[in-house]
């Protein structure tokens, strides 16, 4: 007799917790070949706020650890990622419709990123900031700041490289952020919640809400308390209308992560190309500070 | 005290020769005068000239000129020769710096010894930064990745404010043009002179026609520039309503922009601050430009046990400013700019005086023609006044005090706005732990209002995004995007 295996129930990742939608909603996750694989829960626009809140009540302290602190806990997401190798190669295998071997090279890419983002964080503010010289007898310095809480929509496709790919630079430079995953694979999103849940990210960091996201997007991109949208996540979502959101996201003067486009529709981007230094240079604002010289 | 007495020492205006009316300047060459409306003096409401309003096909002809100029001349030219270019402008405004001077001072209002000491030489001083990077742009550390050489957008739109007429021309034009970019750029309405007669220079200049395009009219030129479809960005300067309505208007498609919008900036002295030099720069903080800056620092935020002291010390301090004449080189302040905005001062302040706040103001004569606000300080003022949350844009300071640092941060942050922020104390540990904390962009400690070429200006929030100046100011005019790819973070 075989035996039969403990299955889990994936539910949201909002201020370090677990909690089911407050919706009481659950959708049906199926694998790329159609099986049924587990019931997500079908976050809402009042959990997109809760999130937001928790989001926000964690910025002060992520955005006031030192660099070299956020190095090293976001090197830890890498270990832990590492230990949990086998669960994502089934989980993205499974979501992706891919071969152990082809998954398996897709998790080692996503750690390897999460590793990159990690030896950035010490580095921004020596890249992206710098003296200035100006014509008079003044201290003059610039130095990015993390621009706050951030909604990202996850890529639909790339359920676990394109998500780290998404929340990793923009939690490098101490922002905290709200992530709406891929509405079809949102598994691995789960999975990396309980990551970070075990990795010293603090709670409300990173807040996930497994959801349809043409439902919940327009909450996220007209929140007054979001300083920023990332919209790679309009990419292949149904029935969603990204210049409609880039519109709501004006009502606070939201920064906004455009999709990458061809010919006017939105793409996902190549998850394995170089991830270069836009979407960290994207979340920061830069500050600049004068003080006189003199005796 | 009383006031030293001094001989009028007015600033002549020969230098300067006004036209009865212009036309727009579009691909190297003024049209003739149509559909004109008068810019005013407003020191006194006389006339100074006639300009024109520019129609939804002048902004197509201005677009088309400026397209035609990115492709044939200005996009293809090495930085080596765009940057001389550059630097040719900055000579001649050099060279013609007390025209300019008298020219904006009429126009807009300000004394002329703002227009000469600071508008004037700091937008020459724009021209000769940018001329330095034109070819050295690959150094500037923008790209998205090692080898990606960043490229200009091509016509941008720009639309600035009255407040700095020509140095805000500056800060849109010098950097566009660095970049290789080609530019559109509509004055205010109710200061396009000084942008007409930079199209004089760009003559001088030999710039190649249709690299800079000056259209002069109202909101709707400006509207009509920013949805052309064949702008490819916009740098806008003005109110944050006005901002989120281009945001809105350019939501899914793939033109870039930068917003400097409004700011309610808070100028926090501690008690342990050096007093005379805190008022001091209280005083340049609101009533530079008579209060019409945008990173002003409009709410004075005082440690409890020094405020009365402090307060004593600036209306002292207040009464020696003279209010009058902005051609006399002894002015302090000016005239404010418009009958529209001196409206806006004054039922502002009103509504202050209504919720409950203390109005003063030092006695002075004011012009009995012309738009004039005298330097007013409001006491008492509470944080949800709206003479607190609002932006004034003229010479009215709001009072309001504070017990703790933590304190001073969460009153100076409770703002939709994050321009600007001041900071006054001995304690240098003080300092950074405050600038860290505010949410400015700009944080001036133990000064204030200072501006640089090559310092990044631009707000956190509602004040907009973007920086302009220094290598952050590059960014908005370039794409690293591989050419195959639109849209990314603008």
């Amino acid at each position: 007799m075989s035996r039969l295996d403990v299955r889990k129930t994936y539910k949201l990742y909002i201020g370090g917790k677990f909690p089911r939608s407050e919706s009481g909603r659950s959708y049906e996750v199926v694998s790329a070949t159609g099986d049924f694989i587990a019931n997500a829960a079908m976050g809402s626009r009042k959990d997109v706020r809760d999130a937001v809140v928790a989001a926000r009540g964690a910025l002060g302290g992520w955005s006031g650890t030192t660099a070299y602190n956020r190095g090293q806990v976001l090197y830890r997401v890498a270990e832990v990622l590492e230990g949990r190798r086998a669960q994502f190669v089934d989980e993205v295998g499974a979501a992706e419709g891919l071969p152990a071997r082809a998954a398996g090279a897709v998790v080692d890419a996503a750690i390897d990123r999460v590793v990159w983002y990690a030896g950035w964080t010490d580095k921004i503010a020596q890249v992206l900031g710098n003296l200035n010289p100006v014509a008079g007898p003044f201290f003059n310095v610039s130095a990015p700041e993390p621009t706050g809480v951030v909604g990202i929509l996850a890529p639909q496709s790339s359920s676990l490289l394109g998500l780290v790919s998404v929340i990793a630079p923009v939690i490098a430079s101490g922002n905290t952020v709200v992530v709406v995953t891929s509405a079809d694979r949102p598994l691995p999103a789960v999975t990396l919640g309980e990551v970070l849940a075990t990795s010293d990210v603090p709670g409300g960091v990173v807040n996930i809400i497994t959801a349809r996201t043409a439902e919940v997007a327009t909450w996220l991109a007209a929140h007054r308390d979001v300083n920023a949208i990332d919209l790679t996540g309009v990419a292949g979502a149904d029935g969603v209308d990204w210049a409609a959101l880039e519109a709501e996201a004006a009502g606070n003067l939201k920064r906004v992560y455009r999709p990458a486009l061809v010919g006017g529709a939105p793409v996902e981007p190549d998850w394995t190309a170089d991830p270069g230094l836009g979407r960290i240079r994207a979340f920061v604002e830069t500050k600049t500070v004068w003080h006189p010289k003199g005796l | 005290m009383p006031k030293f007495e001094y001989a009028p020492a007015p600033e002549s205006r020969a230098i300067v020769t006004i036209e009865k009316s212009y036309g727009l300047f579009i691909d190297g060459a003024f049209t003739r005068p149509r559909a004109t409306f008068p810019t005013l003096n407003p020191a006194d409401e006389t006339v100074l000239a006639e300009v024109s309003q520019a129609s939804p096909e002048d902004v197509d002809t201005a677009v088309a000129a400026a397209r035609r100029a990115y492709e044939g001349v200005w996009g293809r030219m090495s930085g080596a020769e765009r940057g001389k270019y550059l630097f040719r402008i900055a000579r001649i405004l050099q060279e013609r710096a007390r025209e300019f001077a008298v020219l904006e001072t009429l126009d807009n209002g300000k004394p002329i010894k703002e227009t000469r000491d600071v508008d004037v030489p700091v937008a020459a001083a724009h021209f000769f930064y940018h001329a330095g990077w034109a070819d050295k742009l690959e150094y500037a550390g923008l790209s998205a990745s090692g080898a990606d050489v960043p490229r200009p957008h091509g016509v941008v739109g720009q639309v600035i404010p009255w407040n700095f007429p020509l140095l805000m021309l500056a800060w849109k034009i010098a950097p566009a043009l660095a970049t290789g970019n080609t530019v559109v750029l509509k004055p205010a309405e109710t200061t396009p002179l000084s942008a007409l007669l930079f199209a004089e220079v760009c003559q001088q200049a030999d710039l190649p026609a249709g690299v800079v395009n000056i259209i002069t009219g109202d909101g709707s030129t400006g509207q009509a520039l920013v949805e052309h479809p064949d702008v490819d960005k916009i740098a806008f300067t003005g109110s944050t309503d006005v901002g989120k309505a281009i945001a809105r208007s350019i939501a899914g498609t793939s033109k870039k922009a930068t917003l400097e919008l409004g700011g309610k900036a808070a100028n926090i002295v501690f008690d342990d601050a050096p007093l005379d030099q805190a008022v001091e720069g209280i005083v340049n903080g609101i009533f530079f430009n008579q209060g019409q800056v945008c990173c002003a620092g409009s709410r004075l935020l005082v440690q409890e046990n020094v405020h009365d002291q402090v307060v004593a010390k600036l209306k002292r301090r207040l009464d020696t400013l003279r209010v009058g004449d902005p051609m006399d080189k002894n002015s302090d302040l000016g005239a404010i700019n418009s009958r529209a905005q001196l409206d806006r001062i004054t039922s502002l302040v009103e509504a202050g005086v209504a919720e409950g706040a203390e109005r003063w103001s030092p006695e002075c004569t004011l012009p009995a023609k012309g738009y004039w606000f005298p330097p007013t300080v409001l006491t008492g003022v509470s944080q949800t006044h709206r003479v607190a949350t609002e932006e004034i844009f003229g010479p009215v300071l709001s009072v309001l005090t504070f017990r703790t640092p933590q304190e001073a941060v969460a009153k100076a942050n409770n703002t939709a706005y994050g321009l600007s922020a001041g900071v006054w104390t001995e304690k240098g540990s003080r300092i950074l732990w405050m600038a860290d904390q505010l949410k400015a962009g700009v944080v001036w400690a133990n000064t204030f209002n200072r501006f640089d070429p090559t310092s990044p200006f631009g707000g956190y929030k509602e004040s907009g995004y973007g920086r302009e100046g220094g290598r952050h100011g590059l960014e908005a005019y370039v794409t690293t995007a591989p050419a195959t790819l639109t849209g990314a973070a603008r």
